[in-house]
Order: structure tokens, then sequence, then C-alpha cells
């Protein structure tokens, strides 16, 4: 009894060495080595390419706001976090905005996701105003455009949520849809290593070469 | 054809790891490794043991229940303490004591609950304690069902082995070099690890400030899928870009969780001198796998109900909410089955969010006891449970005393195995009922209607069967779901692990009886069936009464909302 307390007290202390802090700090000393802008976030100068922005709120003058960019996936609050208050009032401070990852559910920092269910009147009350901004705008939403990710700050939508986006980007900005059409193409990124995961366009390199061509 | 791929691909890279990494385990466990020898023996000596010193199993459960109760403690102090202690750029207070002590056993028992948000409640020296965890429950897990399969492999012993040497050698030999290669893909891929705080950076292009949470996350991925721990840096897990940054990485996840449990059928087999036999579990348990992943993969691939309803009826790329671009729909739901066929818990989609048949998917296969392939070790001693009693039911048919590997299946051992297989739909169900009965219980879930008490039913099944995941709209963070919790993960935990330490106790004394004409053939065909029905039968009919009031009624009322 005695003796295995001791032993244990000896392992958890060993464990705690090897595990808690080496391992942690060899980790962090390879990653800051070889790879260090990963290991930093992935940063860009306009945010990191692996979180998703808030776009819904960019001013667009003699637009409606957000329509000269291209829009990401809504997060828990939407990007449309004032409309969507409304219906889900239990967990929601309208002023706070959509997409950044620090007021995602309410809650200061938290990556979350709606987790309402299949068949939940919240989510389908909500789905019908997601599509209304939509129609407002001029799009046809797609499934990803109206549904929340899993992290609430998902970074990528698909080529075809991206070309339903066309008409809205195209009035706005004065652009003709066949340049954002092809835009849209350069900026695809394939699935990984041929057939792992989707097709998938990461919306802020693709706002950032939108900025390029206006 | 994505999906076809990804299958193939990951068929072939588990077969290779089932034959490799498992006779490497059944070398490393039979001290037949010694390249860190360097390394093991000062940790003996400092622990005042050596492998020669063997243990009874008594002692062995001793000497387990101890530690664990040790690391508990140390761990629970320091969640307590994180506000005093270094590594703490965003200045997080203490943890809550029931909080605390709700995490600590999560962690304890390779379950992985998190009733916190964690990029918001742990400190980085908070989040490296658990990683410890996540290195120490799984080696506890391995170590369990290595005294089981020494049941079968020794004859007329009295010892089992010695657990300091077992969780040593299985600590470094095993978990650590391959958490380590992998956490460099990780990294590689864009997870993130650094240990300075958070980051704000100013967009030009939308005019928006984000404040971005990091922390020393690549290196806890792999730990936490390798060990079927499950529990992430950040609130929501593996959907998130910083822990799961490509469908590389999702691969690479789902190939991780996988590896050990099945692996471990392997070392079995070769242990006991029979790969035949292990080969005979392996093939049970990828029948239950498969089953899951079709319904999961058909019903995911399906739209969304909601979404349909709302009036986007075409949803060509499967039900999306709660799902991340750069995975899709197959993928996702394969991690899903990965996840919950183990005890992981990990996420890379919002569960609660499946199409009802996907839901009803994520459960069963936690109901099943997690057997398929399960956790680490934990899955394998789980199965040899349901073998056993599937030879006990054979040994009924045909008239005969039961063996499995030549030893004889007598009524303690039935008694054993028998508690072992009952103690965890006990704790589910009664949980859940105490829960929907109490007005503490009720007010947990987000979602109303079936879907409700699909959460309650859904915390339960996942706490007891040390998975982690959750149906995530429920709050947990509450007195009661935190204390009920406590119970479900401990008895969950230990009252499966220590009727298994008895049983390899009692089984390594007992003679081996030489096969005969009549002995009941338990590698062939005919075993996978019965052992398939077994599992089937005791989890599916304890458990069908629940599902039918969760997702089977969701799935049935076509056209209701909640």
């Amino acid at each position: 009894m005695l003796i295995n307390l001791r032993r244990s007290i000896v392992m958890a202390v060993i464990a705690m060495a090897f595990f808690g802090f080496i391992y942690a700090f060899a980790g962090t000393g390879v990653a800051q080595l070889f790879f260090k802008s990963q290991a930093d976030g992935s940063i860009t100068a306009n945010g990191s390419t692996l979180i998703g922005q808030n776009w819904s709120a960019t001013k667009c003058p003699g637009h409606p706001l957000g329509s000269c960019v291209f829009q990401g996936r809504p997060d828990d609050l939407g990007p449309y976090a004032a409309v969507i208050c409304a219906s889900n009032a239990k967990n929601c401070t309208p002023s706070s905005g959509g997409d950044n990852p620090l007021v995602a559910n309410g809650v200061n920092g938290e990556s979350a996701a709606t987790n309402l269910g299949p068949r939940s009147k919240v989510l389908l009350a909500d789905t019908k105003e997601l599509i209304a901004y939509w129609n407002a705008r001029g799009v046809n939403p797609t499934p990803d455009l109206v549904t929340t990710s899993g992290s609430g700050y998902d970074p990528d939508i698909t080529p075809v949520d991206a070309r339903a986006e066309i008409p809205m980007v195209a009035k706005a900005t004065g652009i003709a849809p066949a340049t954002l059409d092809k835009l849209i193409t350069r900026e695809t990124q394939g699935e990984e290593l041929g057939f792992l995961g989707s097709n998938y366009i990461d919306v802020l390199q693709l706002n950032e070469a939108l900025a390029k061509l206006r | 054809m994505g999906f076809t791929w990804t299958i193939v691909a990951l068929i072939v890279a588990l077969g290779l790891t089932w034959r490799y990494l498992g006779s490497y385990m059944a070398a490393v466990f039979d001290g037949r490794v010694h390249f860190l020898g360097w390394v093991e023996r000062p940790i003996y000596r400092a622990l005042g043991t050596s492998p020669e010193h063997e243990q009874t199993w008594k002692r062995y459960a001793g000497s387990l229940i101890i530690f664990s109760g040790v690391s508990l403690g140390l761990t629970y102090l320091i969640f307590r303490i994180q506000g005093s202690l270094p590594l703490n750029p965003q200045h997080l207070g203490a943890v809550p004591p029931a909080l605390s002590f709700n995490t600590a056993v999560s962690f304890l028992t390779n379950t992985n609950w998190q009733a916190y948000g964690g990029e918001t409640t742990m400190s980085y020296f908070s989040q490296m304690t658990l990683v410890v965890q996540q290195f120490v429950s799984p080696a506890v897990g391995i170590v369990a069902a290595l005294v089981l399969v020494r049941g079968f492999s020794r004859r007329n012993s009295s010892t089992i082995g010695n657990f300091w040497v077992d969780l040593t050698r299985c600590l470094f030999y095993i978990l650590l070099p391959i958490a380590f290669i992998a956490g460099i893909i990780f990294v590689g891929q864009g997870a993130v690890e650094t240990l300075a705080g958070t980051v704000s950076i100013h967009d030009a292009l939308n005019g928006v400030t984000q404040t971005i949470a990091r922390g020393p996350i690549g290196f806890m991925e792999p730990i936490k899928q390798l060990g079927t721990n499950g529990g992430g840096f950040l609130n929501q897990n593996g959907a998130t870009p910083f822990e799961n940054p490509t469908a590389l990485t999702n691969w690479l996840s789902i190939y991780l969780i996988l590896s050990i449990p099945f692996a471990l059928t392997y070392t079995f087999g070769k242990m006991v001198g029979s790969i035949r036999h292990g080969a005979t579990l392996l093939v049970a348990m990828l029948v239950i796998f498969g089953s899951f992943l079709a319904i999961t993969s058909y019903a995911e691939h399906q739209g969304n109900p909601a979404v349909a309803a709302a009036g986007i009826v075409s949803q060509p790329t499967g039900n999306m909410e709660g799902k991340e671009v750069r995975f899709g729909d197959t993928a996702s739901a394969l991690y899903g089955v990965t996840s919950t066929n183990t005890s992981t818990g990990s996420i890379d989609t919002a569960y609660d969010s499946l199409n009802p048949m996907g839901g009803f998917s994520m459960l069963g296969g936690m109901m099943l006891g997690e057997v398929s392939p399960g956790g680490t070790g934990s899955g394998l001693y789980t199965i040899l449970l349901m073998a056993i009693i599937a030879v006990f039911i054979g040994g009924l048919m045909i008239g005969r005393t039961p063996e499995y590997l030549g030893k004889r299946i007598q009524a303690k051992e039935i008694k054993l195995a028998g508690l072992g297989v009952l103690v965890m739909p006990l704790i589910v169900l009664i949980l859940t009922g105490i829960a929907v009965s109490v007005h503490a219980g009720r007010i947990g879930p987000l979602n109303a209607g079936p879907h409700g008490f699909s959460e309650i039913l859904y915390a339960f099944t996942s706490q007891a069967n040390n998975n982690g995941s959750a149906f995530g709209g429920i709050s947990a963070n509450t007195p009661f779901y935190n204390v009920a919790g406590v119970i479900d993960l401990l008895v969950g935990r230990f009252g499966v692990m220590i009727p298994v330490l008895a049983l390899g106790g009692a089984l390594a004394a007992k003679q081996v009886v030489p096969a005969g004409l009549g002995t009941f053939r338990t590698d062939n065909t005919m075993f996978v069936g019965l052992v398939v029905g077994v599992i089937v039968v005791v989890g599916g009919l304890t458990f069908f009464p629940a599902l039918a009031l969760g997702p089977i009624v969701e799935q049935l009322s076509h056209g209701k909302f909640f």
C-alpha cells in the first residue's frame, strides 16, 4: 500500500516531466524551427487563412453591407447576427457580429456550432432567414451558405458556393461575372493528395485576389 | 470516388499496422525490445522495481488503482491553482471545484468528456497536464487488456506481470514515438503549436479585428487520437482548423485512432500463440464497424430535413449543418463512426446536428460497448468478455464445459465476464432515468422533443463508455451533470476494468485443456457470427427502448419539427 503510494507519486512526477513538459517543449521547438508560419497560426497580413472571418459587415458604398466581397459560411450567430438573433435568442448577443472566433456562441473566445438537431424548429426558422438574406442580395444560396460549420469559423467554401455569390459580387463591384468565374477557378484548391476531402476555396485568399482585381 | 479511395488507403495502412505494430507490441510486452533501456532502467530504479519482480492480479490492480488516484489528485490540484502557475498567457483563473473534479476524472478514465470550453477555461499548464493523462490513461487501458491476454497465455501462474514495467514500456516504446512523429505532420499541415498567447489582427479588407486563440495544440492532436482520448485544446475539437487543418490530417486522425485498437487483436493472437484467434476478433470488429459506417455515410449524404423544409431541397453535398467544407459529408461520417466505435470521442463535425440515423449510429457504436475496435486496451478486453459469453452460450448449445484457448470457462469466469458486460448498460440507463425525472436533468438539453432526450441519453452513454463526445447542445457544466457524470465515468471505467483484472488472474492460474474432437471452435466464421450476435443482443436489446424514444422516433417523424 505505502510502497505503491510512493511509486505512484514518483511515476506521476516522471509522467508530468516527460509527457507534460519535455513532450510539449520538444514539440514546440521542432514546430517553431521547421514550420514557423504554420505553428504560429498561418497568420497573413489580413488574418489567419485557417480562421473564417465576418465579411457581412464589409462597407460597400452604394450597395448593401458585405455585397462587394465573397462571404464565408454563417457561424453560430450567422454573419448576419442581427438577423439570426431575433429567432435564436437563447444565447445571443446581437451587437457581437458573426464569424469572429472570439464571440461565437456568445462566449468570449470559444469555437462553437449551433448544435441544433435536424428536426429543430429553430434551425428551420434560422435557415429561412438566411435564405431570405441571400435572396435579397440576388443570390440563390447553396446548402453551405445557409448552414453553420462545426467549428463556427469554417474558413472555406466550395467553388459551387463561390459561384452562387457571383451575381451579388458582380453587381457591387462592377467586375464581369466571367472574370469572377475565372478568379474562382484559379483560387480553387483540389482534394488533398487527389482524393481526400473536397475541393475548397479559402475565402480570405479569394477576397485578397478579388481586391487586386478592383 | 474520393471516398472509395479514402477507405482503400485506410484499409491498406491499417492492414500493415495490424501486422507490424501488432507484433511489435507483443515484443514490447514480452520484454524483447530494449532500445530505450537507458530510459527504462533509471525509471525502474526510481520506482524500486524491476521486470523480474512480478505481481499477482490483486497487487497489479492495487498498483493501478492507487496510481490512478494519485494522478487524479495531481490533475485536480493543478486545475485549482492554475491561476498561480506559469504558462498562463491569458491569465485564466482557477477552474471551479466541480468542473475540475469532473474534468480530472474524465481524463483519468480515458474519456475526455469536456464540460468546459478549452480555450476559455484552461491555461497552457493545465492543457499540458491533460496531455499527461492522454498518455497515461490509454497505457493503463492497454496494460489492463494485457493482464487478460496473459490470463490466456500463461498456465498455472500466480502472477500476471508488473504494472509499473508494463506501463513504462507502453508509454515509451509505443505511444511516445508514434505521437511525436505524427505531431510533426499535424504541425506541417497547419496545426498551431506555440506558447505565445492569443493574437489580434486587423483585416483591412473588411474592417474586422479578430482575436484568435492559440496554444500548444499540434502535438496534443496525435496523442488525443492515438490514445483514443478525444479531448482537444479548443471547444470544437477536430472541427477547428487549428486542430485539424486539412483533409489529410483528418484522414491521419482516423488512422491514428484505429491503429492500436485493431493492432491489439494481432498482439493478442501472437501472445496466446494463435494469430487466427486474433484475426477472428478482428473480423467481428470489422463487421460491426462496417455496418455503422454504411448507415452513417448514407444518412449524412442525405440532406438536412430542416434545411430542406426551409426551401433548399437539393443538397448534393449532404447534410452540411455542423460540418466543415474541407472534409465534406462522407469523410465526416467516417470520422464520427471511428470516434464513437472507439473510446475516442473527438469530433470533426457537430454530432448534435447529424441526421437522425447518423446520430443513431454514434449512439449505437458506444452502446454496443465500444468493441469495434474500441478504446486502446478497453476495446480488446471488452470484446474478450463478449467472446467469453459467446463461448458460454456455444457451450450450452453443445452441452460441454465451455473453453476458450484451452482454458475452462467456469462459474467464476462467467460471473466476472457477465458483471463486466452489464455494468455499463446498467449505469447508463439508471442515470438517464434519473436525469429525465428531475428538473436539474431536464433543463440540460438545448433541443426540444426527441432530440432533447437523445442529448441526455448521449451524455450518459458517452461518459459510461469513456467516449467523451457529446450531442454538444446539452449544458453539461451544471452541478447535477458534473456529479452524475463523475459517477458514470468511474463506474464505466473501473466497474469493467477490475472484473477484467480479476478474470485475468483467475485464468492465469488455470491449466490448459488440450483441444479434442468435441472442442468448440473459437477461430472460425461461425464464432465471428456468435460474438457479433452476443454483442448485438446484449447492447441492442438493452438499449432499444431508449433508442426508440430518441433517434428512431426522430427519423420517423417526417415533416414534424420540434
